[in-house]
This record gives structure tokens, C-alpha cells and sequence, in this order.
């Protein structure tokens, strides 16, 4: 009896074991699955740590960043990784949108005005210094068997408007258009409705939470079209030209893809003319570490 | 010897009492586990849901039709959401309710043993299938056919925005189907109850079985197959992962054909980059859809009591 019961007590036990174990394992699972970007920040600066050290504790002091939620992502990534390389500098940055950001850093309250456009001309003569350090570049994408390969600015705006409903109507098949976009909040979204201008104008006949969601639903649906990230894009859906223009990295560079748009980290004056913390940020940042956490993040980079 | 001694609880009366003691401490943590848990759910869901009802405004989030969450002059409309969600669980519970209660009739009165056997087990299986799988299926098999309907049906209106198969319709399926199970396994064991010489006394008063299951069988066990139904309509209104990969999770009036969003869906959706006041209306949404199933539970208690009245 009384083995019985140890022998009991031993399996409820190995059970228990188990279950947290299985918690504990997908715990593991999800902090391995964080963006890859945070990996690549860190891998970086782990070897520019062996190399700069002696460097690296000369510097020390605070530096502050505002502006845009689009840049979030990047800003992040840059921040950790430039604290990991100089331990002594603290670098903060807030995400309060990209005009309140160059406002900020007109009136001196920060160092560093983070925009996801390019600055306007008022802007410039008040003394901002547009430092583009990365493009970010959206693609358009169409299911595999859609015949219509190339659209133009103001078809892709009739047709996240609503106004054209068919792909007959663009030379297509006749097919119906569905029209597929992110949800509320998606920097994806607000960049793509920010671009065409067409914010708040779109008519989503699906909202999806993910780029893989969107390019998922656009594979399978005849006659979807929907908007990923550039480096979202692979051979299960057709990255449609915009105005003749193939969507690739070097285009978008030069600037003949318009559905893009630039991250620009502004100064007040010229970058040779800032504090040593700021150059020594914009140094990175242009570094080949810098521009890799860019590219970790799925953006263009410009150097 | 006396190691073996201390195993007893006959033993030794100290360490009796102290294992009674224990034991009793032991078993009122964990039954005050789950009231603190339901009492800090239910405090934390009011907090976080109240600001945004009175920051926009009781009547524009409930009754507002727009839901433009991210924009410079945002509205948080809710009100499609929450139509969806009660057509879309009416609609599952219409659906899925009668199905689930036939298959318990059968399963309990008609089927042969070998033929319970197979039912059964499946029915089970049904239970245990995790919800996104349904929504997989939904993907996969619902959402081309719905497509294909679709384009058959709007073919000559201009008017119609084209979903691609993600639409009201295949959420309801989907939703129909997961209900099954518990509804089929609440009303079968409610049906097991019913006392078999009540059966055996219509039988003898020339019934036939179908009269005598409409007529004894089902009135009898009425309050438990409303249980059974109240319970699919909580387990309904509260499921996300399944429709949100099959509705399209746009913000439209809830037609058969169009795209929709649930108040689950709503949630789920935003969550990831909402912030400010959108974050916090999605927490109203929370508190809405927290609201509704409060009231699917408060109807459940009044059933299982009356059960208990007439019993």
C-alpha cells in the first residue's frame, strides 16, 4: 500500500515536473523568438566592445532623442547597442511623432529630432540638418497569378480608396480587388497612408496584425493586393513596379520608387558642429555596425 | 519499525492535529486563489476600462459607427464591434445549438453502443482541438469557398467590397463548430439524468421513441440543455484566435459578406502598437466584452439554480 502511494506521489510529482518544465521551455522559446534585431545589435556590439574598449571609456555624458513612433524600432536598436559600445553615455530617446521632434531639437531640448519625412524648407532655414540614416521602403504586393504588374501612384491610391474595384479596370483580368492593409497603429500602415495620402481614406477589406498575415492572406486570394516592408517580400507574391519602377533597394536609393520614405535624424546645425557625444552617435550610426542594425530592422541603408 | 510508525497519521495524535491543520490552511489558499483571481481580474478590467469611457465619451464609443483609432482626430466607435459580436454569436448559437443538442439525443437515445462508441470519442476530440487549428481550417478550406460564393453572388454589384472569403459567414461556422462540444457534452450529460422510467413510462403509454423524446426526454432536461447552450454562447463570444484569422478584422456593419471585427478580434488586433487613449479604449473594449460574459454567467447561475429548485 504504502509503495503504492509513494509511487503515487513520485508520478503527480514527475507530472508537475514536467508541466513546468513545459512552461519554463516555451518561456525559453519566446525570449530566443525576439526580433532579430536586438541579436544583431548585440552581436555587433560585443565585437566593437573587444575593439574600442580603450576608446569607449573616454566618453561619458548624456544624449537625448525625440520624434518619430515610425523609428521606434530603429532608434531602440541603436540606442542599446551605441550604450553597450560607451557604458558612460546614456542616450534617451522619445517617441512623441516627427514634427514635434524637429520642433524639439529647433528649440534645444533635445539633440537629436528623429523624422520618418524629409524636413520641410521652413524647417531647414530654421536650422535643422536633414542626416538621413536609413530608407525605409515599402512594397506593393499582388497574388503570383495577377496580370497586372505595374500600377501608378494614383491607381494605388483609387484603389485603397475604393474607387477602382476591379482588376478589369486597370487592364487586368476581371477579377475583383481585394484590398488587404495593417491594422491601426502598424508603422507599415501609417507610412504606406502617409505616402498616398490617403490616411483615415483607405477602405480595408481586411485589417491583418502581421506582415506575414498580409502576405499570407495575398499568396492564397485571387486578385488581393496588400503593402509589407520591402525585406518582407519573397517569391509567394509578385512586389508590383510603381510607375514603371522595380521595388529594389538601389531605386529606392536614388529615389525613383516613391513609396518610401526617409529616417532622418536632425540637428540643430551641421553634425561637425555638435558635442562629441552626438558625432561620436552619428559615427556609429554611419558605421558598418550602424547601418547593419538598420538592415537588421528591415530598413535601406544609405552608406 | 517506528519509521514505518510515522507515516500513520493514526500514530500519533501531535502530528495528526498538525496535519489536519496544515492540510486545512492548504485547502483555503487555494480556494481563495481563484476568488482573489477573479476579484483582481474584475478591479483591474473596471480601472483600466473606465478612463477611456469618459475621456471620449460614454455615447461615442458605444454608439460611434467609425473606428479610427490612429488617426490625427481620432474616433473610437465601437458600436459595429459590438453588433458583430452579438449577430455573430446569435448566429453560432442558432447554428451550432440545435446540431449540438440532436447529436446528445442521439448519442444518449438513439445510437447503438457500437455506434455511441465511435461519437463520442470524436465529440471529445472536438473538445480538445486548440482553436487556432479551427482558424487554420477556416483559412484553408472556408475562406476560398466563401470567395467563391462571393464572387457568384457580387458579380453584377459594383457596390460590393470583396473580401476574399473572410466574412461574417465564415466566422459564424467556425464558431459554430467549436460550440459543438460543449453543448453536445452539457446536454448529453443533462439527458443522462433524466430518469429512465420516465422514458420506460411513456414507451408503455404507446409513445413511439421520437414522440417520446420530444415529448418526456427533452422537456425534462430542459433547464440542463439551457445550461448547455448559455455555456456555448459564453465559450462563443469569447473566442479570438479562430475568427480573427478567418473575419478579415475590418470595422464593417456585420452583413453576411462583409469583412468584420468582434470585440475579441478588436483587441487582439491593436494591442501590439497601440498606445495613449487607443490603448486604453481597447481596454474598454475588454471591459465591454467582460461585461457580456458576466451577463452569459449571471443567466447560467439562475438556470443551474432553478434546475436545482425543481429538482
Amino acid at each position: 500500500m504504502k509503495i503504492r502511494k509513494i509511487m503515487t506521489m513520485a508520478g503527480t510529482a514527475a507530472i508537475a515536473a514536467g508541466m513546468l518544465a513545459g512552461c519554463s521551455g516555451n518561456k525559453t522559446a519566446a525570449t530566443t523568438a525576439a526580433p532579430a534585431t536586438t541579436a544583431a545589435a548585440t552581436e555587433a556590439a560585443t565585437t566593437a566592445a573587444a575593439t574600442t574598449a580603450a576608446e569607449s571609456t573616454r566618453l561619458s555624458g548624456s544624449i537625448s532623442m525625440s520624434g518619430s513612433t515610425s523609428m521606434e524600432k530603429l532608434a531602440n536598436a541603436l540606442c542599446e547597442s551605441f550604450m553597450e559600445k560607451y557604458p558612460d553615455v546614456n542616450v534617451t530617446v522619445e517617441f512623441t511623432g516627427s514634427s514635434a521632434g524637429i520642433e524639439s531639437v529647433l528649440s534645444g531640448k533635445c539633440d537629436i529630432g528623429n523624422s520618418s519625412r524629409n524636413l520641410k524648407d521652413e524647417e531647414k532655414s530654421s536650422g535643422a540638418v536633414e542626416n538621413i540614416v536609413a530608407i525605409d521602403g515599402i512594397a506593393v504586393a499582388l497574388d503570383p497569378k495577377n496580370t497586372v504588374a505595374d500600377l501608378s501612384k494614383d491607381q494605388l491610391t483609387a484603389i485603397y480608396k475604393g474607387e477602382i474595384k476591379n482588376w478589369s479596370e486597370l487592364g487586368g483580368q476581371n477579377m475583383p480587388i481585394v484590398v488587404v492593409g495593417r491594422e491601426a497603429g502598424s508603422g507599415t500602415r501609417s507610412a504606406f497612408e502617409e505616402i498616398l495620402k490617403v490616411e483615415d481614406a483607405c477602405a480595408y477589406a481586411n485589417e491583418l496584425d502581421s506582415t506575414g498575415a498580409v502576405m499570407a492572406k495575398v499568396a492564397s486570394t485571387p486578385g488581393a493586393i496588400g503593402y509589407v516592408s520591402l525585406d518582407a517580400v519573397d517569391d509567394s507574391v509578385i512586389a508590383a513596379k510603381l510607375d514603371g519602377v522595380e521595388p529594389n533597394a538601389e531605386n529606392i536609393k536614388s529615389g525613383s520608387y516613391f513609396l518610401s520614405r526617409p529616417f532622418v535624424m536632425a540637428t540643430k546645425g551641421e553634425i561637425k558642429d555638435q558635442n562629441e557625444l552626438v558625432q561620436a552617435l552619428f559615427d556609429y550610426v554611419y558605421s558598418e555596425e550602424g547601418q547593419n542594425i538598420a538592415a537588421g530592422v528591415g530598413l535601406i541603408t544609405v552608406k | 519499525m517506528t519509521e514505518n510508525q510515522t507515516f500513520s497519521i493514526k500514530s500519533d495524535s501531535r502530528s495528526k492535529a498538525l496535519v489536519e491543520h496544515v492540510a486545512e490552511i492548504i485547502f483555503t489558499v487555494c480556494a481563495f486563489f481563484a476568488v482573489l483571481a477573479v476579484i483582481s481580474i474584475t478591479v483591474y478590467m473596471f480601472l483600466n476600462g473606465m478612463p477611456a469611457l469618459f475621456q471620449v465619451g460614454i455615447r461615442e464609443i458605444l454608439f460611434g459607427t467609425k473606428w479610427q483609432p490612429a488617426s490625427a482626430d481620432p474616433s473610437f466607435g465601437i458600436l459595429y464591434v459590438i453588433l458583430t459580436s452579438l449577430i455573430g454569436t446569435t448566429a453560432a448559437i442558432l447554428i451550432g445549438a440545435p446540431v449540438g443538442v440532436l447529436t446528445a439525443v442521439f448519442m444518449e437515445e438513439l445510437a447503438a453502443t457500437k455506434l455511441a462508441a465511435v461519437v463520442k470519442p470524436a465529440v471529445e476530440l472536438l473538445a480538445g482541438i486548440p482553436s487556432v487549428i479551427y482558424g487554420l481550417l477556416g483559412i484553408y478550406l472556408l475562406n476560398p469557398v466563401m470567395y467563391r460564393l462571393e464572387i457568384a453572388l457580387f458579380a453584377d454589384s459594383p457596390d460590393h467590397q470583396f473580401t476574399g472569403g473572410a466574412n461574417l459567414i465564415s466566422a459564424v461556422i467556425v464558431l459554430a463548430i467549436m460550440i459543438l462540444p460543449t453543448v453536445i457534452n452539457v446536454s448529453a450529460s443533462a439527458l443522462h439524468a433524466v430518469p429512465a422510467n420516465q422514458r420506460a413510462a411513456s414507451l408503455a403509454m404507446g409513445a413511439s421513441r421520437i414522440q417520446t423524446i420530444f415529448r418526456v426526454t427533452l422537456p425534462s432536461a430542459r433547464s440542463g440543455i439551457a445550461a448547455a447552450i448559455v455555456l456555448g454562447t459564453g465559450r462563443a463570444i469569447g473566442e479570438a484566435m479562430a475568427i480573427t484569422l478567418v473575419s478579415g478584422s475590418s470595422v464593417n456593419f456585420p452583413l453576411p459578406f462583409n469583412s468584420v471585427r468582434f470585440l475579441t478580434t478588436a483587441i487582439v488586433a491593436e494591442m501590439g502598437y497601440a498606445s495613449g487613449l487607443h490603448r486604453k479604449v481597447l481596454f474598454t473594449i475588454g471591459l465591454v466584452l467582460f461585461v457580456f460574459i458576466m451577463l452569459i454567467n449571471i443567466c447560467l447561475t439562475r438556470i443551474l439554480k432553478g434546475r436545482e429548485d425543481e429538482a
